[in-house]
């Protein structure tokens, strides 16, 4: 077992012992903060395929993960208010049902970031990060414009959605949902990782010209690990709206971006578990710093400006050492 | 829609246009020259605006506000790029986009600490106030009229500096090599400095000069800083002609959406349809432009370099 999977294996103990600690001690907070690490940490593995795995470097993902919130919030919305969304040609009503609601955000988020895609893969660099910015930023004005679906103000749902067999209101329930999807997002990546698919993507980002020479398509694969990437993205933002109950244009906004992007980092770039050691950290220092200022995001600037100058490899890369880097 | 009204839509579009050109040229030197992304450019911009509201407040000359907001906003650029950023140009896109992130961080906590919650407001001085009369009958406001001036003065200036001034020659010179002009003995890193202070002042005096018609507040840069950015991938990275046109062509873009969308769909619709459906597409707008400019050019209009 190499550092990094021990490192990897304490770190899902930490996930099941912290929240159970909470529920045999009736501390619901504590499981909330969790459940909101875990999402925040599936967004960032969404992310992650493009973005460590392709070397896409996306400002833009609050576009998928709003609207995975919207998706949840739209459908939630028609359904408590029992008023169908499209009545012509045929009839689409409103859901509560979490499975529905899952689907048809990873569905609408995968479409969003095939299309993005499409258009931003033509180019590369800098202007991959400015477009896929702009793209996030079209979203978010969008939402704000948009009066139909609360506009600046957002959607409230009153109860959470439905899961079979399951009240997803008792936190430790809706915990156990949201931290198997992001155990399955791990293996699932880690599986991608290895798979041929995965391996040419980590090819054409450190030389696309061979991987151009052997015949393979990089824009291609490109496009599918950004539309992969957006999918889970937009998964996460469907739970993180249930999770809140709320869903408004914050989602969208670029800062949601950049924070994706900074879990990522904290934690270690194109490490499987980076993400979830970045958004782990990042809500426990909210949580720290957060009560003992309120201008703890100073702090947070500091240790983001240290770790990118001086500590490269993020958490796991300062405890596991960079034998097993990828490149 | 009468003619007059048009018209004073498309000087405001212009007026949006220029000010943007003062953020979109600083960010497109510095890429241009040092090959560095930088987010908190948003952040002198904000800066600028903070210093001229301090200084109008305690002096009450609008001209000393200019010059503090210029000064400050030079001083943070310098700093900032002395301290941080000259360790990101061997680095990639990524690090730069983390480290000038956590920058705007630190820079909007620092200036609510300093500054508090509440937006500052800095008034336009009394002999720019109130509007001039135009040839055709159209009213204008005097102080956006100069804003469209000044704009264009420092467009040319900076034309001249590039094109005409050793240090221009320097710059060009880097963004084509930056080893061979090391060689031939030029301070590279005194260069990279002196570029990144000309961004920042830029940056800071539009800041001080649009915080007169908005109110200064912390976080106004960011929306001025994704509005450059689309600027520059328009007009195409690190050309100051591009910067230019891709700023006017937003900010007419930008503008002239807002007004005419929703009256072209009342032709059609209801009153309160068109307008939302209008705004909510007049706010896309610039996006589908910068899409459509990339499809048929993916550098921009003017770049060469992807």
């Amino acid at each position: 077992m190499s550092r990094e999977t021990q490192i990897n294996s304490l770190i899902m103990v930490g996930f099941i012992l912290v929240p159970l600690w909470a529920w045999m001690t009736d501390e619901p907070f504590i499981i909330t903060l969790t459940t909101k690490a875990a999402i925040l940490a599936l967004a960032g593995i969404g992310l992650n395929i493009a973005l460590g795995l392709g070397g896409l470097v996306s400002l833009g993902h609050a576009a998928f993960f709003g609207i995975g919130g919207y998706a949840m919030g739209i459908l939630a919305s028609h359904a408590q208010s029992y008023d169908p969304i499209l009545e012509t040609p045929f009839l689409i009503e409103g859901t509560k049902s979490m499975i529905v609601i899952w689907l048809v955000a990873m569905i609408t988020s995968g479409l969003a970031a095939l299309a993005i895609g499409a258009l931003s893969l033509r180019t590369s660099g800098v202007y991959f990060i400015m477009i896929t910015l702009a793209f996030g930023q079209m979203f978010f004005f969008f939402s704000i414009s948009w009066p139909a679906y609360g506009g600046e103000d957002g959607l409230s749902i009153y109860v959470r959605n439905n899961f079979p067999g399951l009240n997803t209101l008792d936190p430790i329930q809706f915990y156990i949902i949201v931290f198997v999807i992001m155990a399955l997002a791990l293996f699932l990546t880690a599986r991608l990782a290895k798979s041929p698919f995965g391996l040419a993507l980590n090819a054409a980002r450190q030389s696309a010209t061979r991987v151009e020479t052997i015949g393979l398509s990089t824009y291609g694969l490109r496009l599918l690990a950004f539309t992969l990437s957006g999918m889970i993205t937009g998964l996460a933002g469907a739970l993180f709206a249930d999770l809140n109950r709320f869903v408004s244009p914050t989602m969208f906004s670029w800062q949601t971006s950049g924070e994706i992007i900074v879990f990522i980092i904290l934690g270690g770039t194109a490490r499987l578990f980076g993400p979830v050691v970045g958004a782990a950290l990042f809500i426990l220092l909210e949580h720290i710093l957060g009560g003992l200022s309120d201008f703890w995001h100073i702090y947070l600037g500091l240790l983001l400006l240290l770790i990118v100058l001086f500590a490269r490899g993020g958490i796991i890369g300062i405890l596991a050492g960079r034998e097993v880097a990828h490149d | 829609m009468s003619l007059i009204l048009l018209a004073e839509q498309v000087l405001n579009g212009l007026q949006l246009g220029v000010m943007l050109f003062l953020m979109a040229a600083g960010l497109t030197l510095v890429f241009g020259v040092m090959g560095l992304i930088n987010l908190a450019h948003g952040s002198l911009f904000m800066v600028g605006a903070f210093a001229a509201a301090a200084v109008a407040g305690a002096t009450g000359s609008f001209l000393l506000a200019l010059a503090a907001a210029l000064a400050a906003a030079a001083a943070a650029g310098a700093l900032v790029e002395l301290l941080i950023i000259r360790r990101l140009y061997d680095r990639d896109h990524l690090d730069q986009v983390l480290a000038t992130f956590a920058l705007i961080l630190i820079f909007s906590e620092g200036t609510r600490w300093v500054f508090g919650s509440f937006p500052l407001y800095l008034s336009i001085p009394e002999y720019l106030s109130g509007p001039i009369t135009l040839p055709g009958g159209i009213q204008y406001p005097l102080y956006r009229l100069t804003l469209i001036a000044v704009g264009l003065l420092i467009a040319v200036g900076l034309f001249l500096l590039i094109s005409r001034t050793r240090l221009g020659i320097q710059i060009r010179a880097g963004e084509n090599d930056r080893e061979m002009i090391a060689a031939l003995g030029v301070d590279i890193s005194k260069l990279y400095t002196i570029v990144f202070a000309l961004g920042a002042a830029l940056a800071g005096l539009a800041g001080a000069l649009v915080g007169a018609i908005q109110s200064v507040q912390v976080g106004m840069g960011e929306p001025v800083l994704i509005l450059a950015f689309v600027v520059i991938v328009i007009g195409g990275i690190g050309s100051i002609k591009g910067a230019l046109i891709g700023s006017i062509l937003v900010g007419l873009t930008d503008t002239l959406a807002g007004v005419l969308l929703p009256l072209l769909f009342s032709q059609f619709m209801s009153t309160s349809a068109a307008a939302s459906t209008g705004s909510a597409l007049a706010s896309m707008l610039i996006y589908i432009l910068m899409a459509v400019v990339l499809i048929m050019k993916p550098t921009g209009l003017f770049g060469a370099r992807a």
